[in-house]
């Protein structure tokens, strides 16, 4: 049947090939509806319970969408008349970002004052004012004395400061308005740093952190993707030699990703840096089953076949075994659909839609082509390396040993495993090539980062914000806080009740309490928000029915679990010391980036499971053996957990990226399994070998093109390595690991439990 | 009030005119629009806001209103809360100005004190609605400057289409259109946008009601923020016009005695 089969794709090869590039070409058309994606939500299912929550606090309050500019004055001191200015500028013109909805800077900061029975409220500094040095001296002292702007708006010794524009997207045009955001503030900053050469600006928030997800592809596109073109050149160069067989497989290869990319398109997905590194792992799922019908064709050649009879007889060799991987490695990244991670979820499907078009490729445009263009007959070593023959030996003889030693090495690697610790700091996914990491990380160490919890703390009554117990319990609640080691700072309505009941008594020190009478306190905060201007209100800490409050603790740089810990450490204050209406959980993108990895390893493990089980029955059934089949399990599980042991002793930090590599490498490194065990079945039944015999046939026939693969798929996986986004070079590193772990695994320990399981007589046929 | 119709109408009668600028017309027609209202003397009323957030939560608060008509300058205004209960009897007293900013006074039953309030600012949110108190103040000609767009169809009548720009310069706002019907010179929609010129609210009144036979008041009014997704509705009730309210009603030492 093949062999019909081949004979008509031969016959019509023009119009296969033909064909061939009427479908890519319809598919690729596609790609034109690609788009890149601007939201870090996109990391989120829209059941996520994190994101759900976060949107509800949102939707009670604000948005928490921000611009951050860090202002750092080269002369280290912010409180100086000429940057006082530059800050009031900057300002004013930072209420002309599109989206905006509300500015916080320290020179608009609402300054409350008492003067008799006059309560003044202004900005700390007007654009007009004159700055004499001791009014210079006076802002400094409110500004670094205001708990509401220490630590967040200015660093607590005056050398930086940050101007927080609020960002609320319309949603309308997902794809425009965040990059609009950031152009029109980047060229504000342009037009600063020109008037004012003596201040850096950093520009960080959660709208510069949207950016940096296209940017971070781009770079990848830039950096990685020809870099990539060019290893896979030299590969076939080396590999297949020829001139038309390297064509033909680069042009199987590109194909492969147009198709794949074109069909993304077709399907509405939008590109994150996950699953833009598709382009990257396609190379190395299509270019196998390329080579592997490349190998035969030449070989026969070189026996004296004509091209026709030579590419007839590669085809029948290679029609099952190119198959039955395409399935695997197909199962394996269509597993990464259990990820609770969108961008996985994509990535696993266009790498598995680019393996399936690869595979449709290599047994129908390369046999084509390969009759089309010129073939020269070459020298084609059949490559019985010597090597592997001593290697066959060496596993034969030493095979107690390697059982003990192999068996031991894998359970102190695996021993390793628990030293992971889940972290997923998101700001930590870009690469330190992308300004926005820059930026933020020099924001978190100067003033303040992106990492913060909010919580809104219900009173379980209208108006109840302003009932003293309610205030006292929210201010306990602030005060530990801020006595845990990971805040910088919070943020809490009861700053502002101490700060308008010291007004309302001639702003006397003594009165800087919380006020003592309901009524009293609903009434300051009514005289207060009065008498603020546009845009700094306080609907976004206060809900309209007034019941409620938010509090925002922000944090340094810590892992996630740390993050967590935090957290739970929260929840069991607010059981101790609050009624069960206030009690309530934080929300926050650092509070969904932290869920989000052990998320996703809960899920993937279902994935991974199923992934398993479907591989294994495959293996079963086309090994038709159900022990062998039951074997090839070790192989194929274990490199992804020595992997992981590996990465907890080098690394420690496991998150997102690394919740898919199991499933994914599954689908890849069975290849490997699946090619060892079918010859040494074969050499076992068909020449009715030993288990020692049909392991040295089993190395001698597919040892050096077990290594040859393995080296080119970790050699494709190590580009990956160089992503700006470190959710693709992780997952990069940890796949090529696993790879070699799985060739290890395969030489040394799969023929020894061979030896030892398989003992029965081998039947003669 | 005879003298009063007859300026009003020696004021529209330019509209015949043809040579006008867009400006001059649109002055012309906030000109119109305060003489038709002027004369009313005092009024008192009732009004309800209910407050939504983008969840669909409501909260409501309830305020009395007292205004006296000042020749010459903005009008008097008393703002009494009845709700929440935790602000009851809180007055807040407003001579607003054209220009300058307004003078305040909040009476703060809690510490029963009357407090003045320093502040350029009248583009915050009122109670935390969406109306700024620049909304809701006195609409002095002063206020704006203007421009006459076009006419065009507004429920059932004519409107005359109107952008006005704020004079003061701590407004919230970059620019106003406004609709005015061309009969009663009735406010019919407001958009108003924002620092950086973008719609931020859209205000719709409706059932209007005359009252003396010629003040028209809205029955109702909705503002409808486009950009956090947040509205606020204000019910009133119970206008009475001409009550007999003097100017010493007004003061910020009698703020501690009104009821």
């Amino acid at each position: 049947m093949v062999k019909t089969y081949a004979e008509i794709i031969l016959k019509m090869r023009w119009l296969v090939v033909l064909i061939t590039v009427l479908i890519i070409a319809a598919m690729g058309y596609g790609a034109q509806f690609l788009s890149f994606t601007n939201d870090y939500r996109v990391f989120f299912s829209k059941e996520n319970p994190q994101l759900v929550a976060f949107e509800n606090l949102q939707d009670t309050y604000s948005k928490n969408d921000n611009v951050m500019m860090v202002l750092a004055p080269k002369d280290g001191n912010v409180f100086t008349a000429k940057n006082l200015k530059a800050i009031t500028w900057l300002t004013e013109l930072a209420w002309q970002t599109p989206y905006s909805t509300r500015v916080d800077s320290i020179t608009n900061f609402q300054h409350t004052r008492a003067d008799g029975d006059d309560l003044i409220v202004e900005n700390l500094v007007y654009e007009d004012d004159d700055l004499t040095p001791q009014r210079i001296e006076d802002i400094k002292q409110i500004a670094i004395n205001e708990p509401l702007l220490v630590n967040r708006l200015v660093s607590n010794s005056g050398h930086v400061t940050g101007i927080n524009v609020t960002i609320e997207l319309k949603g309308e045009n997902v794809t425009t308005e965040n990059p609009e955001v950031v152009d029109f503030v980047r060229d504000l900053k342009k037009e600063f740093v020109q008037k004012y050469p003596d201040i850096d600006v950093k520009l960080t928030g959660i709208i510069m952190m949207n950016r940096a997800f296209p940017e971070a592809s781009q770079y990848d596109m830039q950096n990685l993707v020809p870099f990539m073109f060019l290893v896979f050149i030299i590969i076939l160069f080396f590999w297949v030699k020829g001139l038309s067989g390297t064509l033909a497989t680069f042009f199987v290869i590109v194909f492969s990703i147009v198709g794949a990319m074109g069909l993304a398109g077709w399907l509405g997905i939008a590109l994150t840096p996950p699953s833009f590194s598709a382009i990257m792992i396609i190379p190395t799922m299509s270019i196998a089953h390329s080579v592997h019908i490349l190998m035969n064709f030449l070989i026969a050649i070189h026996h004296g076949e004509t091209r026709r009879e030579a590419m007839i007889d590669s085809l029948r060799i290679n029609m099952q075994p190119v198959f039955l991987t395409t399935v695997t490695t197909g199962i394996g990244f269509l597993s990464l659909n259990f990820s609770d991670a969108p961008p996985f979820r994509d990535l696993g499907n266009i790498v598995a839609m680019g393996v399936v078009i690869a595979y449709f490729l290599s047994i129908t445009f390369l046999p084509a082509m390969m009759m089309i263009l010129p073939v020269k007959e070459q020298v084609v070593e059949t490559r019985t390396s010597r090597l592997m023959v001593a290697l066959a030996e060496f596993v034969i003889k030493r095979r107690k040993v390697l059982l003990l030693v192999m068996g031991l090495g894998i359970l102190l690697l695996l021993s390793f495993i628990p030293r992971n610790e889940l972290n997923d700091e998101f700001t930590k996914y870009f690469s330190t090539e992308i300004e926005f990491r820059r930026d933020a990380d020099f924001a978190s160490d100067n003033l303040s980062g992106l990492y913060l919890v909010d919580y809104s703390l219900e009173s379980g009554e209208t108006g109840g914000v302003s009932s003293p117990e309610f205030l006292q319990r929210v201010e306990a609640f602030a005060n530990w806080f801020r006595d845990q080691p990971e805040v910088i700072h919070v943020n809490v309505i009861t700053d502002i009740f101490k700060r308008l009941n010291r007004n309302m008594h001639n702003d006397e020190d003594s009165w800087y309490k919380l006020p003592d009478q309901r009524n009293l306190a609903a009434q300051y905060l009514l005289l207060y928000e009065m008498s603020l201007p546009y845009g700094l209100d306080l609907n976004n800490q206060i809900n309209v029915d007034k019941s409620s409050t938010r509090m925002t603790v922000m944090l340094y740089n810590t892992s996630t679990s740390n993050v967590l810990a935090l957290e739970q450490r929260a929840q069991a204050w607010l059981k101790d010391n609050v009624p069960v209406t206030m009690q309530n959980e934080g929300a926050s993108p650092t509070i969904m980036f932290s869920h989000i990895g052990f998320r996703n390893i809960r899920a993937m493990l279902l994935g991974t499971t199923i992934a398993l089980v479907l591989i294994s029955f495959i293996l079963i059934f086309a090994l038709r053996s159900f022990k062998i089949g039951f074997i090839s399990l070790i192989p194929n599980l274990i490199p992804a957990g020595m992997a992981f042991g590996l990465w907890g002793l080098a690394v420690g930090q496991v998150g997102l990226a690394l919740s898919v590599v199991t499933g994914m490498t599954l689908g890849i490194v069975v290849d490997d399994t699946v090619h060892f065990l079918s010859k040494y079945l074969r050499a076992r039944r068909e020449k009715g070998l030993d288990a020692a015999d049909a392991t040295r046939y089993a190395f001698r026939t597919v040892g050096l093109a077990l290594v040859a693969t393995s080296i080119v798929l970790a050699l494709g996986f190590m580009v990956l390595t160089q992503s700006a986004f470190t959710l693709n070079s992780d997952m990069g590193l940890m796949t090529a690991t696993t790879i070699v772990f799985a060739l290890i695994a395969d030489f040394l320990l799969l023929p020894p439990l061979l030896m030892a399981l398989d003992k029965k007589e081998s039947k003669h046929v | 009030m005879f003298k009063k119709i007859t300026l009003a109408l020696l004021i529209t009668w330019p509209f015949l005119a043809i040579a006008q600028t867009a400006e001059e017309k649109g002055l012309q027609i906030a000109k119109a629009a305060d003489a038709y209202d002027q004369g009313f003397v005092d009024f008192t009323a009732n009004m309800q806001m209910i407050l939504k957030n983008k969840k669909g939560e409501v909260s409501k608060r309830q305020i009395r209103i007292r205004t006296l008509e000042v020749d010459g300058d903005g009008d008097k205004s008393m703002s009494i809360f009845d709700e929440p209960a935790d602000v009851k009897g809180t007055a807040m007293l407003t001579y607003s100005h054209g220009l300058k900013p307004d003078d305040q006074w909040l009476y703060l039953p809690a510490i029963k004190r009357v407090k003045r309030i320093n502040s350029r600012n009248k583009s915050g949110p009122f109670m935390g609605s969406e109306f700024a108190f620049e909304d809701l103040g006195s609409q002095e000609v002063e206020k704006y400057s203007y421009k006459y767009l076009r006419d065009e169809a507004c429920e059932d009548r004519q409107c005359f289409v109107i952008e006005r720009i704020p004079a003061y310069k701590f407004s919230g706002y970059t620019r106003q259109q406004v609709w005015l019907d061309q009969q009663d010179y009735r406010l019919m929609k407001a958009d108003f946008y924002d620092r950086k010129n973008e719609l931020l609210k859209t205000l719709t009144a409706s059932d209007y009601q005359q009252y003396l036979g010629r003040y028209w008041r809205p029955g109702k009014m909705e503002m409808i923020n486009h950009q956090n997704g947040k509205s606020t509705t204000l019910e009133w009730s119970d206008y009475r016009f001409k009550t007999g309210l003097q100017d010493r009603d007004f003061k910020s030492q009698t703020l501690k005695r009104v009821r």
